[in-house]
Formats: C-alpha cells, sequence, structure tokens
C-alpha cells in the first residue's frame, strides 16, 4: 500500500496552497470528465517567477496530494523550469510509480500549472 | 448456489492471495464448460458458416444454429427474430442506423450505449423515471429507449407497464429495451413485456465477449433495411441489385463471431440448468447481506433502491473512488470506479463517480465480506 503513505495522506488532508490567491494574474482549470477530478490554479507571477501559487478543486488522493505537494514545489521557480517538468518529477514527489489508469489523476495539477504560465 | 467450481479464474491467486471478482456488471466470469464448448469448435470443426457442403462446415453450422435456437428459447422467443451482432452496443446502433427515427425519448438512467446512438442520430428527449411518461413523450415520438434494469442503481424497470403507457400514447412507437443487466440475471419473457426490440451482451451473462443479441419483432426486422452490407447476407447478388435474406441472416453480413456464438449457447445451457429463478433468488439473497452489511461501514452511501439487481454503486465520505477501487485491489478485491458510462446518470444525481461492486452466480456472502473488511480499513485510512 505503499502509493498510500503517510505523507500522501497527510496531504489529501491537509493540503497545502489550498484556496483562492487575491493577487493572481493567471489562471486556469483542468479536469477529467471520466472520474471528476478538477483542478484550479491561480499563480502571481513576476519576473517570470511563480511569487505565489493557491489551488483549489476536488479529486481522489493521488489527484490532490500531487496538488499539493506540486505548489510547493513549484513557488519562487522559473517559468522555463516549469514547462520541464514530466510525470518523472511527479512521480519523485509522490514517492512512488504510478499504474497506467492513475497517471492522469497525478498529472492533471501539473498540466494545469504549465498551461497557467505557458506563454508568460 | 454452490459453483465456485465451475470458474477456473477464481482459483487463481495473485500476489499469494485470492481474488474476489466484485465487477460482473462489467463482464461475467466464464464456466469451463463455455470455455470447453469454444475450444471444442477451435479443435474440432474450425470451418466457416453456411459454405461449405463438407462435414466439419455443415457442423459449424448446425452449432451456430443451435446457439441460435438456445438463445430464442431463453428469452421466450423464436430463433428467426434472434440477430447476432457484436454486443448490445451494436445491437443499438444496428437500430439507430437502420431505423433512423426522428424523435428519441431515452430515459436518464441509460447507459451511453443506448444514449448516445439516439442523440447523435436523431433529435433526444430524456426521461426522468420519477415523472410522467407524457411529460416528455408525444404521439411524435418514434422510439422509446429504455433499460430494463440500470448498471448503476440497480433498479429494474416495470417494462410491462412502461410498454402499456407508451403504446398508449402513441401505439407506433417502437420500445428498445437494453437488457444488458437483466437477461443475466433474471428471467426475462420478451412476449411477456411486449417492447419492439431487446438488446444485450453474451460477455455479461457467462459467454464469450464479442458476441451481442438484438431480439426484433419479426414483422419489424422484415421491413428494415440492414445495418450492414457483404456476404452472408444475400440471397443473390447481380450486378445491378441483391436480394437480401430474410431475417435474422439479413442483419449478419460477414463471417460471424462463430466460436463466440457457440460458446454463447453454452452460457445459455449452463444458466438454463441453474435456472434463472434460482439466480435471481441467489442475488436477491445477497443483496439484502449487502444492505445489512454496509451500514457496518460508516460514512457509506449507494445509490438506488433497495430491491434491485445485484450492483451497487456508492460513495464514501472523504474518500474518492478511485482510491476506494485502488487500495480494495491491493487486497486483490475488484471493484469499478468511475461513472460506468452512465454520465448523465451520475450528473442527474449530482455525483461525479462512484465505486461499484457487483455480483453474480459465483459470488458469495464471503466476497462481500471482504468488500466490508476491505472498506472498513480505507474508512479509518482516510478519517
Ligand atoms: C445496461 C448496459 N447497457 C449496455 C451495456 C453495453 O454493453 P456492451 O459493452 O457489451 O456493448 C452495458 C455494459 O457495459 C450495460 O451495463
Amino acid at each position: 500500500m505503499d502509493l498510500y503513505r503517510e505523507e500522501i495522506l497527510d496531504h489529501y488532508k491537509h493540503p497545502r496552497n489550498f484556496g483562492h490567491l487575491s493577487g493572481a494574474n493567471i489562471t486556469s482549470e483542468e479536469m477529467n470528465p471520466s472520474c471528476g477530478d478538477r483542478v484550479m490554479i491561480e499563480i502571481a507571477v513576476s519576473d517570470q517567477e511563480i511569487a505565489d501559487i493557491r489551488f483549489s478543486g476536488q479529486g481522489c488522493a493521488i489527484n490532490q496530494a500531487s496538488a499539493s505537494m506540486l505548489t510547493e514545489k513549484v513557488k519562487g521557480m522559473k517559468i522555463s523550469d516549469i514547462m520541464k517538468l514530466t510525470l518523472y518529477d511527479v512521480e519523485k514527489l509522490l514517492g512512488t510509480t504510478l499504474t497506467p489508469s492513475r497517471v492522469k489523476c497525478a498529472l492533471l495539477p501539473l498540466e494545469a500549472i504549465q498551461k497557467a504560465v505557458y506563454g508568460q | 448456489m454452490n459453483v465456485r467450481a465451475d470458474f477456473p479464474q477464481l482459483t487463481r491467486f495473485i500476489n499469494g492471495k485470492p481474488i474476489v471478482y466484485l465487477d460482473s456488471t462489467a463482464t461475467s466470469l466464464k464456466p469451463r464448460s463455455v470455455i470447453d464448448k469454444i475450444n471444442e469448435y477451435y479443435t474440432q470443426y474450425t470451418a466457416n458458416v453456411f459454405r461449405g457442403i463438407y462435414t466439419t462446415s455443415e457442423e459449424a453450422t448446425s452449432e451456430y444454429e443451435k446457439a441460435r435456437e438456445k438463445v430464442a428459447t431463453f428469452i421466450h422467443a423464436t430463433p428467426h427474430e434472434i440477430v447476432f451482432t457484436r454486443s448490445t452496443t451494436e445491437s443499438l446502433n444496428l437500430l439507430a442506423y437502420s431505423l433512423h427515427p426522428k424523435e428519441v425519448v431515452a430515459s436518464i438512467l441509460e447507459h451511453h450505449s443506448n444514449f448516445v446512438p439516439w442523440q447523435q442520430l436523431s433529435y433526444l428527449t430524456v426521461w426522468d423515471p420519477e415523472k410522467p411518461i407524457d411529460s416528455v413523450m408525444t404521439n411524435k415520438t418514434d422510439i422509446f429507449a429504455i433499460t430494463a434494469v440500470s448498471n448503476v442503481t440497480g433498479i429494474i424497470m416495470p417494462i410491462k407497464d412502461i410498454v402499456r403507457t407508451v403504446k398508449g400514447i402513441n401505439p407506433k412507437c417502437l420500445i428498445v429495451v437494453d437488457a444488458a443487466q437483466a437477461v443475466p440475471h433474471m428471467p426475462v419473457d420478451v412476449a411477456d413485456w411486449g417492447a419492439d426490440f431487446v438488446a444485450f451482451s453474451s460477455h455479461k451473462m457467462l459467454g464469450p465477449t464479442g458476441v451481442g443479441v438484438l431480439w426484433g419483432r419479426r414483422q419489424l426486422l422484415e421491413e428494415m433495411k440492414p445495418f450492414n452490407y457483404g456476404g452472408e447476407m444475400i440471397s443473390e447478388v447481380h450486378v445491378d441489385r441483391t436480394v437480401f435474406k430474410e431475417p435474422p441472416h439479413k442483419f449478419e453480413a460477414g463471417t460471424p463471431h462463430i466460436a463466440g456464438v457457440i460458446g454463447l449457447g453454452a452460457a445459455v445451457d449452463y444458466l438454463t440448468k441453474l435456472g434463472m429463478d434460482n439466480v435471481r433468488k441467489h442475488e436477491e439473497e445477497l443483496v439484502s447481506y449487502a444492505i445489512k452489511k454496509f451500514k457496518e461501514v460508516r460514512g457509506l452511501r449507494f445509490v438506488g433502491p433497495d430491491i434491485r439487481s445485484g450492483v451497487f454503486a456508492f460513495t464514501m465520505e472523504k474518500v474518492h473512488p478511485h482510491d476506494i477501487a485502488q487500495i480494495l485491489n491491493e487486497d486483490n478485491i475488484f471493484v469499478r470506479a468511475g461513472n460506468h458510462c452512465a454520465m448523465p446518470l451520475h450528473e442527474h444525481l449530482g455525483i461525479v463517480a462512484t465505486a461499484r461492486a457487483s455480483f453474480y452466480v459465483y459470488t458469495t456472502k464471503e466476497d462481500i465480506d471482504a468488500l466490508i473488511l476491505g472498506l472498513q480499513k480505507i474508512q479509518k485510512l482516510f478519517s
């Protein structure tokens, strides 16, 4: 049951950077209609860097933990570096490899973040 | 009902543990007799049907047509009203393309396969079964599409009453019944229902995948245009014209899934021997047991009525259905998660997704106990 390690459940139950950001200048939303996972991202960008970030929405534990961990990771990161993040980085954050049916859950937050900052 | 020994897959161990299969609504396991029968075709009389004058081709043709008779008897129909297709989905598409209705009413309970074809090819209005039928149906409605049993709520629809009401509003309206979850689980008598078309799948009733059934009233099948054109479905082809065979062969273009149909025949034999009344009784017992046991899982809610077929879609507080299914999988307990090809129904219920556990002839109370234990573990993990 290493997919549901203490750390993942902790991020799921107590998500970091959850909520809204009043100073946000970009937002995006991604969803997976087949399971109802939905992630909304609000970001304040300054100087090609993420100054602050919040997420909201709902989803499974993998999805929500991934969003929570990713928002922690990308804070202060350069946009050009964020665009380079892949499934590999998400799996490293989650501390596990994912079966094909769960990859979509874990990647949804990254897709939302990359879509938001793309072209900024 | 003690049939587990007949199902080879139930002897399988994964990671040193037995499996608890609770996804029969998606597809059923197969008994040895069905597997053997399919094997028999491939080892004893592999040949095309309707083409050879030689012994094995005649054997194959005879077995293929015998399967049609068995299916017909099973649902109280006559063999020439039984069309073999690839699946329930194909049976329903055949109807949508061949009948080309202008206006269709389908219930909100429908599986996408009895919803999307009508939505895409006709003008579709949705019926909420809590409301009277004449609130949506008019005398211009060409087709009324209804599931006999929901693959989400397990509700058993009163098809006979619905047929009477629909025909009362518009006697010309054709009634299409999706019986994919009815024929495998309870006695079905198409004559008693009084509908015009009934569709179901082999793979949900102990038979192989790749075979579906469409039952239709003889006269309607005769009047309808074929869905596919090609070999097997013609009686004469000339440069300028073609004469089609009579139904059902008119609708079976090309080499059919011969082994699959013969396998379905063996599945029907198996179910007939068990007795469909017994199959239903077994599921009724499991349903009441499950409802009692579900109360032991805090935060669990299932959708639909207490009197139902052996399928439960449910949610748990604070736990996403994906996580439920994945964690149960750690203990080889196989349930499904998602919207179960019934997104309009989930939207109607205001739920994005559910986990679903479903039963069949080989399901036991011990399987349900294992599920409950697994769910209690999840409950603890997430609280
Ligand atoms: C009620 C119902 N209708 C239709 C189908 C479609 O069956 P098939 O995928 O075999 O075409 C299913 C099962 O998936 C079902 O449960």
